[in-house]
């Protein structure tokens, strides 16, 4: 028995050696593969520096909040309350007035805006794209609009203080002060067009062939086509497109603090053509002055980036659900 | 012309008659020269091994290679008297008189009953009772009603086995009432049970509708389709170790006739399964 088995491996066993088998049973054992190991390591180390990054700034966040909270005014009352925080409407360290609305309302506006302009052209852009250009004119337009996405905001932040806000106030006269969230806005929307083009492109291209193919088939237009099958198997892929956008509107910083004003200002109904300073603006500007370590203002920051990254998560956490509830879309 | 045939009731009318067809893509000669009469309520099959631009032929008769950029048709396919390729015909009109099976069953991500009602809905009919009309009758047609009467209204056409998926695509089909409707292998990524279920299901439908299906297998060729078509490849070597391939037509006759007494020695070795 044990004479026929070996007959046979010196027959094809030029490898055995390296498979380290006897020369009367074969070697299945499990063995140590130390690289394989230290590679899992390195990995999993990469994904603990980063869960870790965003515990630790939760931690900070959260503990400077706590202290921001428990400030007393030189009266020994407490300076701000979470209710305050969140309901009133002005925002003035000096006089111990920590209200958050000047500062999300202006937020919220000039990401309007900026939605307002990247959606509609930056889904048409899109569509044209992926349904209407030639592959020629595809290859050659996508990456400059990838090029536009690469631009560093502060150049879109002057682009909308010497080009955008003097074409508003040729147009608008008067109205339209130096500082507006309408010329951050809109430039902003510029700024964040080519990710929603993009992520819509690569959506919508990603629609099977056989499904554009069964509507053709059936004699419909490319009209009807786009937007009875494709735009609908897209819509996740969109939606999560326009969630990226806003979420990167909300935390643009160098467009609005250099375009949209500085100093909080609460206007309603919301008056676009104002000065008014938004969340990451007030945080830029704060914090690039002499502030005192653990002054209340130094806290206060803390808060609104508490704030914000709340914001931004509830979006991530929506385009998530979002994705998830469409997901079935084809396939 | 067919209208008095269709009247007078006289069977062998033609509903699509290939004159000197030629498609090209870009620079290149796909298929050259191919001349066959498309028979009125009869299943023609297009047979072939692969590479021989049966697909393309198929393709070509509801102008779907028009969406490939650079395919290109030359000569006539004349459906009611009209050129297919004339300049002031449109392709979505032709579409919607000839319409198309796939290969791999394509449901729309929808429920079974706008799967069936897309077609309808595009030439504008909006009233509902008709539109559930249509439905119904088209899903009867295409004997899958049975299987889906009692949620055809919210089931997703992709939550269908693949059998069922084709069968609703040929409803779907059926619902605009073409007056051809082509099948491009509709059965190649279906099992042997679901496979017999579309055969039995053509041989119905020809009775309303004129048939052109491609298929691969020749059983299947004999089993449903009264005409068949067979296509075969040339080659032409350009220069050292290159060469041009492009599909001809080889032979078309009765399905019975073609396969039992083929007129040429390459149909022969073709079904006889000593070539391709």
């Amino acid at each position: 028995m044990t004479a026929q088995v070996q007959q046979v491996q010196t027959k094809t066993g030029r490898l055995t050696a390296y498979k380290q088998d006897a020369a009367d049973q074969i070697n299945i054992n499990r063995r140590a593969r130390p690289f394989d190991d230290f590679i899992r390591a390195l990995l999993l180390l990469a994904g603990i520096v980063s869960i870790l990054t965003t515990i630790g700034i939760v931690i900070v966040l959260g503990n400077e909040t706590l202290l921001f909270i428990q400030q007393l005014t030189p009266e020994g009352e407490p300076a701000v309350t979470i209710g305050e925080f969140l309901a009133t409407t002005e925002w003035q360290p000096v006089g111990y007035k920590f209200g958050i609305w000047p500062l999300l309302e202006a937020t919220l506006m000039t990401s309007f805006v900026a939605i307002l302009v990247a959606l509609p052209l930056g889904l048409g852009a899109a569509i044209y794209l992926s349904e209407y250009a030639t592959r020629q004119v595809r290859d050659t337009l996508k990456p400059i609009l990838e090029i536009l996405a690469g631009i560093p905001t502060v150049v879109y932040g002057y682009f909308a203080v010497t080009f955008m806000t003097p074409l508003l106030q040729a147009i608008g006269g008067d109205a339209v002060q130096f500082y507006n969230t309408l010329s951050a806005g809109l430039v902003m929307g510029i700024m964040i067009l080519p990710t929603i083009a993009s992520m819509s492109e690569d959506a919508l291209s990603a629609v099977p062939r056989l499904l554009r193919e069964a509507s053709y088939g059936m004699g419909a237009t490319k009209f009807e086509t786009i937007s009875k099958v494709i735009l609908p198997a897209a819509l996740s892929g969109i939606l999560a497109a326009l969630i990226v956008g806003i979420s990167r509107a909300v935390g643009e910083t160098m467009i609005v603090a250099l375009a949209a004003g500085a100093g909080p200002n609460f206007t309603l109904p919301p008056n676009f053509l104002v000065g008014a300073e938004t969340i990451t603006g007030h945080i830029a500007r704060i914090s690039g002055g002499d502030l005192s370590y653990n002054s209340i203002d130094y806290n206060s920051l803390f808060s609104l980036g508490l704030a914000l990254f709340v914001f931004t998560l509830l979006l991530n956490m929506l385009s998530r659900y979002i994705s998830n509830r469409f997901r079935e879309a084809y396939q | 012309m067919v209208a008095t045939a269709m009247q007078t009731g006289v069977a062998q009318t033609t509903a699509i008659e290939i004159s000197h067809m030629k498609v090209y893509y870009g620079e290149k000669l796909a298929v050259d020269d191919v001349s066959l009469p498309i028979l009125k309520n009869k299943i023609t099959a297009f047979i072939g091994p692969s590479g021989c631009g049966k697909s393309t032929v198929l393709r070509g008769l509801n102008r779907m290679n028009d969406l490939i950029p650079g395919a290109r048709v030359e000569g006539e396919i004349l459906y009611h008297g009209r050129n297919l390729y004339a300049p002031n015909v449109d392709p979505v009109e032709v579409r919607r008189r000839i319409g198309m099976v796939f290969q791999k069953p394509n449901p729309f991500p929808k429920s079974i009953y706008d799967n069936i009602a897309y077609g309808p809905r595009l030439l504008g009919v909006k009233s509902k009772a008709m539109l559930d009309e249509i439905v119904e009758m088209s899903l009867k047609q295409a004997a899958i009603w049975d299987e889906v009467k009692n949620d055809f209204r919210t089931k997703s056409g992709l939550a269908l086995s693949g059998g069922q998926q084709q069968r609703m695509c040929i409803a779907r089909t059926i619902a605009v009432e073409p007056d051809v409707i082509l099948m491009d292998e509709p059965c190649s990524a279906l099992d042997p049970i679901a496979t017999q279920k579309i055969e039995e299901l053509m041989r119905e439908l020809v009775a309303n509708f004129t048939i052109v299906i491609v298929t691969h297998n020749m059983q299947q060729a004999t089993r449903v389709s009264d005409y068949t078509a067979f296509y075969s490849i040339r080659k032409q070597e350009t220069e050292v170790g290159k060469e041009n391939r492009w599909g001809v037509l080889a032979e078309y006759a009765p399905t019975q006739q073609l396969f039992e007494r083929p007129a040429k020695q390459e149909t022969a070795d073709y079904i006889s399964g000593r070539f391709g």
